[in-house]
């Protein structure tokens, strides 16, 4: 039986090593680590691709390779499509009789190569139904480059690409909602998660894998070099995120949604924003009137959250 | 049993394909390719193999798949033209440089723009820098026999590299033609088993494929690939002749016809060999013209010294490019000189065919007429000429 027990996880192998290259207080190698320990359990072994980007280039390295299971990185975009080839091939050998191990499969990606570029590589494997398990590592901008904007960067951070001047305000769009885009492709488990609660993300790692089918989960990942906080609170900030509903935990299962953490008081944005340097510049007078308009974007979509909660239980029963 | 079939390039292909029986099969559809994977998708539907058949999104995710499914352990192919190898192009050097043994006919198209359907080299051509070995078919038989030794070819020890066939779209794609198939146990003992003693699935051993390699592996990556494309020459003619006893069809890298006693020769690629092998007998036997024709099945690795030896006896040689390296003439050409530095014969390059334009008959004889006149005259110019362009 699976465990999400931090007692006897603590006594299983670690399965990305240390000693990779990542930034100090990266959120990625941890949520790499929780999901790893949680994936392979049991019978069950995990082969995994990942995407370009901060993950891939830190932790493999040749001829270092921080993983103990077998991974593969093929390019930017096509961390989906890739793992599709090697699950496809899975079914074929083990039609033939050539394997009788469990396998977890599992795609690796930061939001650039997800919510950006490897959207219809993502899109593609999601439609056909494999039997995978697709990871956001998401840290709202391209970071491995230099933490240029992307489709996941928030309204009003400071990125290299849209950076805060005399006449803008950093980036101007609010941040695309993949995890409903994913969910809109009608796929068995969609979840979100954040590293400060790793029981919470472990169990829903576990479900995925369960999962008969595509999964998806989108995991907040804080990047102290560019959201601009210090290394040793980034589980503080993924924490906080949650606390003022910025980023919300939720799972999809078959279509019905829960959400797995209401805050008893929401902290207003102001204490998310304040909380990193890429928002530094809303606080200007000329600015301040963002603030307002961030937390009305973040309140309208958490209303809306429990909305659709209500709607499905109210289905249900 | 060998069995006389009445197949198109594309189905003949399926079918050799289904002989294959891969164990993954990621596929776009794009024209000219798509009636290749509808026979093998009505293959796959029948179960008459075991091929797991991935309906990609793109071209991208096909051959992104294909490389996730080889690494994987599987035997895995695809198929596609034109725009669809250039949208490729990113994971053909990946394939490559990961040393995926994978086989992908090309049913050659040409590129946009404008948008045109029909067949000339300018895809492939793009490609030939991508560390794919290159086979050209001259007809639907070949594409059939290319299609199998590919797989022998892209698997060798010596070699793992990928393979393209490409066969000339619509001219070959679509046309019903008379060949010899063999018989499926033949194939399946001609090929053998896929086996590979790394892979993604050896679940327990944790190997990392496509690692960050920087200024201190890279470059010996590079060498080994290098290395392994020089030493594809001597298995392609191996397998060649390995499958010549199996089937009675011999293989090398090219195809010299008529070439010892030739002074003009014309070389070239794909189904227009074939046009040209006619023009060059018509000449012969009407007007005593000793024209001789060499055919390069093996476009890469290029077999250059070959090349020389076949053609440095003639007065004259022509090099026919069915696509253009803008600012440089045609590829072919630019490779074949290149070969044959330090003899003398003079060389013309003829550009023909572009989007699927016609060459005939006639126009194959004035071809060899042209280098007959540029020969007597000892004024090979232009060196570039362009072939049934309209006035």
């Amino acid at each position: 039986m699976a465990t999400t027990s931090l007692k006897q996880l603590s006594d299983m192998p670690e399965l990305l090593s240390g000693g990779h290259a990542a930034c100090p207080g990266c959120a990625g190698p941890i949520v790499i680590r929780q999901i790893l320990l949680a994936a392979q359990q049991d019978d069950v072994y995990v082969v995994s691709s990942i995407a370009t980007g901060c993950m891939e280039v830190s932790t493999t390295v040749y001829p270092n390779s921080a993983w103990r299971v077998p991974l593969v990185h093929n390019a930017f975009e096509n961390s989906a499509a890739t793992i599709s080839g090697a699950e496809a091939a899975y079914r074929s050998l083990k039609r033939q009789g050539k394997i009788d191990k469990k396998v977890a499969f599992f795609a690796w990606g930061g939001d650039g190569g997800t919510y950006d570029i490897g959207l219809q590589s993502l899109s593609g494997a999601l439609e056909r139904g494999h039997n995978f398990t697709y990871v956001c590592y998401d840290n709202e901008a391209y970071m491995n480059t230099g933490i240029q904007r992307s489709g996941a960067t928030p309204k009003g951070a400071f990125t290299t690409t849209a950076p805060a001047g005399k006449v803008s305000p950093g980036k101007g769009q609010t941040k695309k909602d993949l995890t409903a885009i994913v969910a809109a492709h009608g796929i068995p488990y969609v979840a979100q998660a954040s590293p400060h609660r790793p029981r919470d993300l472990m169990k829903k790692v576990q479900k995925a894998v369960a999962t008969e089918g595509p999964a998806f989960l989108n995991v907040l990942s804080p990047c102290p070099r560019g959201w601009r906080h210090p290394p040793e609170q980034t589980i503080e900030i993924a924490k906080l995120a949650c606390e003022t509903c910025v980023w919300q935990l939720f799972e999809i299962e078959d279509g019905k949604t829960t959400v797995n953490y209401k805050p008893k008081e929401r902290k207003p944005v102001r204490d998310w924003l304040e909380s990193q340097g890429r928002f530094r510049h809303l606080f200007a007078p000329r600015n301040e009137h963002l603030i307002e308009e961030i937390q009305a974007d973040v309140d309208r979509k958490w209303e809306r959250l429990l909305a659709l909660e209500a709607m499905d239980k109210a289905q249900a029963d | 049993m060998a069995e006389r079939m009445a197949l198109t390039g594309n189905d003949s292909v399926a079918y050799a394909l289904k002989q294959i029986n891969p164990d993954v099969v990621a596929a776009y559809p794009i024209t000219p390719q798509t009636e290749m994977m509808h026979k093998f998708a009505a293959y796959v539907a029948d179960g008459e193999v075991v091929t797991e058949f991935v309906p990609v999104e793109s071209e991208h995710s096909a051959m992104s798949a294909v490389v996730g499914a080889s690494l994987a352990g599987a035997r895995a192919c695809t198929a596609t033209s034109s725009q669809g190898l250039a949208l490729m192009w990113e994971i053909l050097y990946i394939t490559a440089s990961y040393r995926c043994p994978v086989v992908m006919p090309v049913v050659n198209r040409a590129l946009s723009g404008p948008i045109n359907i029909h067949c000339d080299h300018s895809d492939t051509m793009g490609a030939r820098d991508a560390g794919w070995i290159h086979l050209y078919s001259e007809n639907c038989q070949e594409a059939y026999d290319n299609t199998i030794q590919a797989v022998r070819i892209a698997e060798h020890p010596d070699v793992r590299l990928p393979v393209m066939v490409c066969l000339d779209g619509f001219i070959l794609s679509h046309t019903l033609e008379a060949l010899e198939t063999n018989d499926d146990e033949a194939v399946r003992n001609f090929i053998g088993e896929y086996e590979v003693a790394d892979s993604l699935l050896n679940v327990e051993q944790a190997r990392t494929f496509g690692a960050f390699s920087l200024q201190n592996y890279y470059f010996e990556f590079k060498k080994q690939q290098a290395d392994a494309m020089e030493r594809a020459p001597v298995v392609v003619e191996q397998i060649g002749r390995e499958y010549g006893e199996l089937s009675g069809r011999h293989y090398g890298l090219l195809d010299a016809y008529r070439c010892e006693d030739a002074e003009l020769v014309l070389v070239g690629l794909g189904s227009t060999m074939g046009t040209v092998k006619q023009a060059a007998d018509d000449l012969r036997e009407a007007e005593g013209i000793k024209c001789g024709v060499l055919k390069v099945r093996c476009f890469r690795p290029l077999p250059g010294e070959q090349i020389r030896q076949a053609v440095k006896g003639a007065a004259i040689v022509g090099v026919m490019d069915r696509a253009v390296s803008f600012g440089l003439g045609g590829p072919l050409f630019h490779e074949v000189r290149s070969a044959c530095y330090g003899e003398t014969v003079g060389m013309l390059n003829f550009i023909y065919g572009l989007g699927g334009r016609d060459l005939s008959l006639t126009d194959a004889k004035d071809t060899f007429r042209a280098l007959l006149q540029a020969a007597d005259s000892g004024e090979p110019e232009p060196t570039v000429r362009y072939i049934g362009l309209r006035e």
